[in-house]
């Protein structure tokens, strides 16, 4: 309360140093040919404590404790929801011993890079700020730390870094992203020009704010401005794979999955240095998403990830993963481990692939007409391509009838498919004690060996990894961080403008956070808000006194 | 005047930014001299008999805070005034008052020649004496001298004016006033760049021949509204407007004759404001529009002239008196004033210094219209920064400036200085991006301690505002410690205002934070000698509480994001910066920035065509320059044994 008094509007200005920065920035900064590792760097008075929120050491060392400047071993967590984001190393740096002559932490991630920008929109969410380009480099250069000789040359660095940075975003900035922007933009110029009118021109014989119908407008675009978030989360899902844990008992036949749904898609190399630590196995792409696989090595040595690494290991994975798929053997009883298998998995991101099919009570004669099928076809024509085209145009008719509907919006206790309610069946108990629901589990029941059901469950992971939004993997896709986070602070005053209509605020607070939302917009597509304001209300309004 | 005086401050010009300047330099204290064309046209109002409004109210309330005059003027002179949008919040609520004119005049000119240290002289003002880029005084056009250190132009629509109506077209600052041709090219010849706006005024009637039976009533507002801080009005019978309406007969007569209208015949070439389009301009813009809203406004108590707000035009006048006949309620009434339009030299801002200075010419300061602006209010506040400015640099102290987020006279002059005109300029508050702590009821707060410093706001005055000050902190600290428990009474009130139980104990404050409570309900649910002391409060402290309570999360953010950007805007940027040999700025950038040649860096990105990066760049070279000296000094001074201060 104290602090909002008017008067301190005035005051604010003489309390701070006229160069003094009080922000505590952070960014990702990859060393060049170093790999996977990618170093989260956080510079600022909030450094050192941002840091101990965050680094949960595995030794009991605290970050800083001992040893000046000693990386110390542990894990990035989410304070909030206590999820493991990484591995890492970190190590406090203290002022004025550093780049910057700011306290300084850095955080070595390695679990590749949606790790580190976990680590990194955690540090932003709690309250660092993303670092403009060069800015490490000015703070040092302001801070004293590089002396005055050397100013040309880091007016030279800044420069250069932010025109990539320019370069890089009007790249992505060109197309159909930009117009879309535009377009979302736009329409909150022109509601925010309906308030602004009334407030600015309340003499005039305007008709009166309808706020309902405002109301309907912004949940419109806060709608739209949605949807451009989705297209970033794709556009972060394409750019480095969905995180994917595949996880289950011994002798599920989890490689073998793996396998049935590569052999119909093309395993892709990762071109992207540093991206990847481990083998080019570790990108996948599936129904032309790619997939991150967690934990490939242990697929890969032993088909046994459970036995080999332990369950604590596999629910570490699944906790950490955007997509996890949970596989279950119907050729025999599902066994007290089962049952811990789905432990800590979020449904929404899951799916119970109930494979062996065509061991399965049932299913065996079905699967064996398949795979005769599908020897044949495979022996006529072994090139992979092929296989894909043929797999999707001749798959045999009992087996399209036994496919499930996918519209997971209408539920799936409506579908008809006998197969898979039998499989639904004889998981129930395990599906019962996970507590939720067993109707918001995704189950697809699959033939690793026959091929039958992988369609289904190949659509079901597009549909998890993408979303059924209606987002065309054609458009242009917001890509940078800082991009995403304007949209979001868009997003979040949109809202609050809607909920202010709701709920009778003055209009000068709707303006205030229209304003705020069309304004974080035009900071992507660098437009400046009062000139386009003022045009768009002599443009809808007729005033003149 | 002796042959031999030099003034401090000398005022061109005795409108409403002319006389703010000459008051303001005269009581700092330095000797100040007023030239007007004609001594009995001070302070007039050429256009709308009205002060205030949106955004314009909260400029009046600034320059009184400030110890200007504007204000306090129009709570003498006034014969009308409202609180306008008192459907919204307080952040957008401002005062309009109509004013008699005749009044506004005479109590400005009594001000004017009662001001200790202020001459009024009587001249046109033939050219700048300027020598070394440095102002010297000024050559009357009857052969006199006036030696002056700093000069404050503010000569309105005087310079190269011309007035328009219909196809006749003659030079003048206003309809049967000499304009000042001469002036113009002294400025050109010193370097000054020039462009040129046009702006118009409607017809006045005779209010013995209007029919009020078939017109809509517009009262003012009872009780004891006024826009000065320091005197409660005299209260007095309050005139009404009345509202009418244009029809489509009104749009079918200006049709008819559209061909004569100057902005078809191009007799006026200047760019008008959008804000306030003429009738013509209206009918062609907005073909669909079947009415326009007309407000017939009285020009004061004295006289029968009615001012018709809306009707602006510059047609022929027999075509003014169709219009007007053609207008419900208005059949019958005599055109006394046709209106006109005027085309007029202005400076081009973006040639000002942020202390309103003509940056080609030392000493030279401008205000009011002359800068591109419109409207009474935008002109007095440029008057009253110019006014302070001129006597400042007389005295040798640095400039004032404000800053966006202190005050509406700094967006309008930074608006002013680092992004120009493309039409006439006028206050809104939607250019305020800190509009809700740029308040109506916090201006007093917000700048009379700098009214105070600068010896035109008394020991007195600011000691007010500082017991207004305390007295709304405590109140604010009772509301914050006296906690609220759910209970019958409470409760039962609560639910009565549409709103829920307490299901904890909650701070007043944060009671009041519901819309639906009032300051007078919260009273009701406090007990003992609290709520007595709290229910004695004067209304306007009552006022600023409310607002607190409703805007906190929102002033959080505000503040928050001013304290973000401080340490750009708090930054200068030396005077003698060589731009062209900055390395790592855009050609555009360097061209812009010499051109404009930003105080700080504040403004500095403001500029359309410097980017984020430039500024980045900027900041860099001027720490550089600062720390260069400052190891000079602190070289210097570890020398003397002397501890080096803060840099100034």
């Amino acid at each position: 309360m104290r602090s909002s008094l008017p008067a301190s509007a005035g005051d604010t200005a003489d309390a701070a140093p006229a160069m003094g920065e009080q922000e505590t920035i952070v960014a990702l900064s990859t060393p060049a040919g170093v790999g996977a590792i990618g170093i989260v760097r956080m510079s600022g008075p909030g450094a050192a404590a941002l840091g101990s929120v965050i680094f949960r050491p595995a030794t009991g060392l605290e970050l800083g404790s001992g040893e000046a400047g000693r990386l110390r071993y542990g894990h990035a967590v989410d304070p909030e929801t206590s999820v493991v984001l990484d591995e890492v190393l970190a190590v406090l740096l203290k002022a004025p011993a550093t780049y910057t002559r700011e306290d300084v932490v850095e955080v070595h991630c390695h679990g590749g890079p949606a790790a580190q920008r976990g680590v990194l929109q955690t540090l932003i969410r709690l309250g660092a700020r993303p670092a403009e380009p060069g800015e490490f480099t000015k703070r040092a250069y302001l801070n004293g730390r590089i002396d005055l000789a050397q100013a040309e040359s880091v007016a030279a660095i800044v420069k250069a870094r932010s025109a990539s940075a320019l370069r890089a975003s009007v790249r992505q900035l060109s197309g159909g992203l930009s117009t879309r922007i535009v377009a979302i933009r736009a329409k909150l110029v022109g509601a925010l020009a309906q308030v602004e009118a009334g407030i600015d021109f309340s003499e005039e014989d305007l008709d009166e704010l309808d706020r309902d119908g405002m109301l309907e407008q912004l949940l419109l675009t806060a709608g739209e401005i949605e949807d451009l978030l989705r297209t970033a989360l794709l556009g972060r899902a394409l750019e480095q794979g969905v995180r994917t844990a595949i996880i289950g008992r011994p002798n599920v036949g989890k490689s073998s999955l793996l396998n049935a749904l590569l052999m119909r898609e093309r395993a892709i190399v990762s071109e992207i240095p540093g991206t990847t630590r481990d083998t080019v196995e570790d990108l996948v792409e599936i129904a032309g998403i790619p997939l991150h696989l967690v934990d490939t090595a242990g697929l890969r040595a032993s088909d046994d990830v459970v036995e080999r690494l332990g369950i604590e290991r596999s629910r570490e994975a699944s906790r950490d993963a955007d997509l996890v798929l949970a596989v279950f053997d119907m050729s025999s009883p599902p066994g007290p481990e089962d049952s811990e298998v789905l432990a800590g998995v979020d449904p929404d991101r899951a799916i119970i692939v109930a494979n062996k099919l065509d061991l399965a009570e049932g299913g065996a004669d079905q699967a064996r007409d398949q795979a005769r099928d599908q020897a044949r076809d495979q022996a006529r024509d072994q090139t992979p391509e092929h296989a894909r085209d043929q797999a999707r145009d001749q798959t045999p008719e009992h087996a399209r009838d036994s496919e499930i509907d996918l519209d997971i919006d209408h539920g799936e206790a409506l579908e008809p498919d006998p197969v898979l309610q039998r499989a639904r069946r004889s998981l129930a108990p395990l599906l019962e004690a996970t507590g939720v629901s067993p109707d918001r589990w995704r189950v697809r029941a699959v033939s690793s060996l026959t091929g039958q059901g992988l369609e289904s469950l190949r659509e079901t992971i597009e549909l998890i990894a993408v979303g059924d939004h209606g987002v065309d993997l054609d458009e242009p896709m917001l890509a940078t961080e800082r991009q995403r986070l304007l949209v979001d602070e868009s997003l979040a005053a949109l809202n609050s403008a809607c909920e202010g209509l709701a709920s009778a605020k003055p209009d000068e607070l709707i303006a205030e956070d229209v304003r705020m939302a069309a304004r974080s917009l035009g900071r992507i597509t660098g437009e400046e808000l009062v000139p386009d304001l003022i045009d768009e209300i002599f443009r809808r309004f007729c005033i003149g006194k | 005047m002796a042959e031999t005086t030099t003034y401090d401050v000398v005022v061109v010009g005795a409108g409403h930014a002319g006389c703010e300047a000459a008051l303001a330099a005269a009581r700092m204290g330095v000797r100040t001299a007023l030239v007007t064309l004609s001594v009995d046209k001070i302070a007039l109002m050429p256009c709308n008999p009205a002060v205030g409004g949106v955004g314009k109210g909260q400029l009046t309330r600034e320059i009184d805070a400030l110890g200007g005059e504007q204000g306090r003027n129009t709570d003498r002179a006034f014969v009308q005034i409202k609180m306008l949008n008192t459907s919204k919040g307080p952040a957008v609520r401002a005062l309009r008052a109509q004013a008699d004119k005749r009044l506004y005049e005479d109590w400005m000119k009594v001000t004017l020649f009662s001001t200790p240290g202020l001459e009024v002289i009587q001249g046109e003002v033939a050219s700048l004496d300027v020598s070394r880029e440095t102002v010297r005084g000024l050559l009357l056009a009857d052969g006199r001298r006036v030696r002056a250190r700093s000069v404050v132009l503010a000569a309105g629509t005087f310079l190269r004016g011309r007035v328009v109506v219909g196809q006749r077209t003659y030079a003048a600052g206003r309809v049967g006033e000499l304009p000042a041709t001469l002036l113009s090219a002294s400025l050109e010849r010193y370097g000054v760049e020039l462009g040129r706006f046009q702006s118009a005024t409607p017809p006045r009637v005779d209010g013995r021949t209007i029919d009020r039976a078939g017109m809509i009533l517009q009262p003012g507002d009872a009780g004891s509204l006024g826009f000065s801080h320091w005197e409660r009005p005299r209260p007095r019978t309050q005139l009404p407007c009345y509202l009418t309406h244009t029809t489509a007969r009104v749009h079918d007569v200006v049709a008819e004759y559209l061909d004569l209208s100057p902005i078809k015949t191009g007799s006026v070439s200047g760019r008008g404001p959008r804000y306030c389009p003429s009738i013509d301009r209206k009918v062609i813009n907005f073909p669909d529009r079947d009415r326009h809203p007309i407000f017939v406004e009285p020009e004061g108590a004295r006289t029968h002239e009615m001012y018709l707000q809306g009707l602006t035009t510059s047609l022929p006048v027999f075509v003014q008196e169709k219009i007007i006949q053609a207008t419900p309620g208005l059949e019958r009434a005599r055109l006394v004033r046709p209106g006109y339009a005027v085309e007029y030299d202005y400076i081009v801002p973006q040639g000002l210094s942020s202390a309103l200075g003509v940056r080609v010419v030392d000493g030279l300061y401008s205000a009011g219209q002359v800068n591109g602006t419109s409207g009474y209010e935008e002109a007095a506040a440029q008057g009253l920064m110019a006014g302070c400015n001129a006597a400042l640099y007389a005295l040798g102290q640095e400039p004032l400036t404000l800053r966006r987020d202190q005050a509406y006279i700094g967006v309008l002059i930074d608006d002013l200085v680092t992004k120009g005109v493309d039409e006439p300029y006028r206050m809104f508050t939607s250019r305020a991006e800190h509009r809700l702590l740029l308040r109506h009821d916090n201006a007093a707060e917000r700048l009379s301690e700098i009214g105070h410093s600068l010896g035109l706001i008394s020991d007195e005055q600011l000691g007010r505002v500082h017991a207004e000050s305390a007295l709304l902190e405590r109140a604010a600290d009772l509301l914050d410690s006296t906690r609220l428990r759910g209970g019958e009474r409470t409760d039962e009130l609560l639910e009565s205002l549409g709103t829920s139980r307490l299901t904890e104990s909650q701070t007043a404050a944060q009671v009041l934070k519901r819309p639906q409570v009032s300051f007078r309900d919260l009273v009701q649910m406090i007990e003992g000698p609290a709520a007595e002391w709290l229910a004695g409060l004067p209304g306007d402290v009552v006022d600023r509480l409310a607002v607190r309570a409703q805007y906190d999360g929102y002033i959080q953010r505000q503040l928050a994001e001013i304290g973000r950007l401080k340490a750009t805007e708090t930054t200068s940027i030396p005077d003698d910066i060589d731009y062209r040999a900055l390395e790592g700025i855009t050609v555009e950038a360097k061209d812009k920035l010499s051109r404009m040649r930003p105080m700080t860096l504040g403004q500095a990105s403001r500029i359309a065509g410097v980017s984020p990066a430039d500024v980045s760049v900027l900041m860099l070279y001027i720490h550089r320059i600062r720390a260069s000296q400052t190891s000079r000094t602190e070289g210097g001074a570890a020398a003397g044994g002397v501890r080096s201060g803060r840099p100034s």
